[in-house]
């Protein structure tokens, strides 16, 4: 990306002579610049002043560092997984598979959300409730929904499919050198497609969002209510460090 | 501005007559210079980025984008300002309050209009209606149907403004919402089919408004692959037959220039977007003079 000022003239000449026959007012030059905002323009007192009681209420609540990531994490940085994806993924399973098996005795196989959903790269340095927000700024919660194991197959085509990297977490998925599916693993063992599986999304995506349709076909659903962000800033209440890599969770053979 | 037709089909000898009136009506109109600025996709950025933010360090911030737009109208007091769309969600400005200091800011900026994006449903369309208080703009939608919705009679289809004597046509397009935000949320909201309803109010706007320069305002999307067959601004531009700028939103697109594209009746259309996060201000300068109206024929773009 290139951020310089960046200035363009485009210049519409007229074929005719300027003539009162037939004539309207009509567009001669267009110039189109794009300005960035940066540190050489001096920011207005009055609107800074207006917006800083806001601003100190929110730094209230979310400024406190909770952990220290060594690298930055990008959804950015991987074909088929990401080291954005992958932390979230990964913190769905851990914090939410205690709640919902709290509640129904059963524990999630693994996690799907979309990588629209990531909202901001995990900047290197310090890790607050700020980054949460920055991440997932939505109001999602976590559902957990049992798919059949011919609705899992959809949804493994529309991951193969999709030429986005959305987030996974409790699966590996194999493709061979034709695009065509080699494994697939849950937990760690072979996918019985005569089995239900669990599966750990969020409100939004179960509901319709990012035309994940074979969501269409759950047997059923528990919303945990408990909120992505929420799950973000208690995982970084818990650990020291905030790392992730691209994986082999999902990957394409040679 | 009314055209001039008065002088066509007269005779030679007649116009030679009016020849002192008809160079009165030839310059008196020069040098007439309305600017078009806009954003797209703040997402509630109202603070800078902090200096040691990975992707746009330091860069953004609505108090400076403030002063920018002061300057350029104190040069230009024909300026416009616009916002594509994506108004809410991003910061915890958002979360916390639900919009309502993006929309007082707005105002305070003097924005002019903004079209409505897919993330201005997130509170769900009532949670839209409860900041209205809040905006002194006016939300654009052409291509909405809120008639079963509490947004019934809040927004507007286009506006137009005079500003010198040109009159700017400005309508605004939105995005499919289905699939991209919960039925929950925007309820009753009927989309309708952006292609048409644009050729439909740009032609209201040149026919009946009889507008020099039309705007619209779009929360699209640059450009999708074919097999997405998801509507964009650059099929929208070669659609068109009136309209002269796209302002585009929802892709958080950064150009190295605006696209010039070729509409249905072959004239050019500017098709731009700035980002996202209140990073750029995108800056447009339209000067008018009096020409024959298809006279767009060698068009240079100087970088």
């Amino acid at each position: 990306m290139n951020l310089k000022i960046q200035h363009f003239v485009i210049i519409i000449t007229s074929l005719f002579m300027a003539s009162c026959q037939e004539a309207t007012t009509s567009v001669s030059q267009i110039n189109a610049k794009q300005l960035v905002i940066d540190s050489t323009l001096i920011a207005i007192d009055s609107i800074e002043s207006f917006v800083a009681p806001y601003r100190k209420r929110i730094d209230q609540v979310l400024d406190s560092t909770l952990a220290y990531a060594p690298e930055m994490l990008t959804k950015q940085d991987g074909r088929y997984n990401t080291s954005a994806g992958n932390l979230l993924a990964d913190i769905i399973l851990e914090q939410a598979n205690p709640i919902f098996k709290s509640r129904t005795g059963k524990n999630i196989d693994f996690v799907l959300l979309n990588h629209g959903g990531i909202r901001s790269v995990v900047s290197k340095g310090n890790v607050s409730a700020r980054t949460a927000y920055e991440v997932m700024p939505f109001e999602n919660s976590i559902v957990v929904v049992e798919l059949s194991g011919k609705s899992v197959l959809k949804m493994v085509d529309f991951l193969m499919s999709s030429n986005r990297a959305h987030p996974i977490g409790g699966l590996q998925i194999i493709l061979d050198k034709n695009d065509s599916l080699k494994s697939l693993l849950i937990q760690g063992s072979v996918f019985d497609e005569n089995k239900n599986y669990f599966i750990a999304s969020s409100n939004y995506l179960v509901t319709g969002g990012d035309n994940m349709n074979f969501f269409k076909e759950m047997l059923g659903a528990t919303d945990t209510e408990y909120l992505i962000r929420n799950a973000m800033i208690d995982y970084f209440m818990k650990v020291d460090t905030v790392s992730a890599k691209v994986d082999d969770r999902f990957y394409k053979t040679n | 501005m009314e055209r001039r037709k008065f002088l066509s089909n007269t005779s030679a000898a007649a116009l030679a007559g009016l020849s002192g009136l008809s160079l009165n009506s030839c310059f008196q109109d020069s040098n007439k210079h309305i600017t078009i600025l806009h954003t797209n996709d703040v997402h509630s950025h109202i603070d800078a980025f902090p200096k040691d933010h990975s992707r746009f360090p330091n860069l953004g911030g609505l108090a400076r984008r403030a002063a920018l737009v002061d300057s350029i109208r104190k040069e230009n007091s024909n300026t416009l300002l616009f916002d594509a769309g994506d108004i809410f969600q991003g910061t915890p400005y958002f979360n916390f309050y639900g919009g309502e200091l993006e929309f007082k800011l707005m105002s305070m900026l003097k924005y002019d209009a903004a079209t409505i994006g897919n993330h201005d449903f997130d509170n769900g369309i009532n949670g839209l209606y409860a900041q209205l208080p809040h905006a002194k703009f006016d939300l654009l939608s052409a291509n909405y149907d809120f008639s079963n919705t509490t947004m019934n009679g809040h927004t507007k289809p286009y506006k137009t403004y005079l500003r010198d004597g040109i009159k700017i046509g400005v309508y605004g397009i939105g995005i499919a919402l289905e699939g991209l935000v919960s039925k929950k949320l925007f309820k009753e909201t009927v989309y309708l089919d952006p292609y048409e309803i644009a050729r439909d109010t740009e032609r209201q706007l040149k026919e009946e408004e009889q507008c020099d320069l039309i705007i619209c305002l779009s929360h699209l999307g640059y450009q999708y692959e074919a097999w997405e067959k998801k509507p964009d601004d650059l099929t929208l531009a070669s659609k068109t037959n009136y309209t002269d700028l796209i302002i585009g939103g929802h892709t958080h697109t950064f150009l190295d220039k605006p696209e010039i594209v070729i509409n249905n009746k072959d004239k050019e259309v500017l098709v731009n977007q700035v980002g996202c996060f209140g990073i750029n201000l995108g800056r447009i300068d339209f000067y008018f003079d009096h020409s024959k109206n298809n006279s767009a024929s060698g068009v240079s773009l100087m970088v």
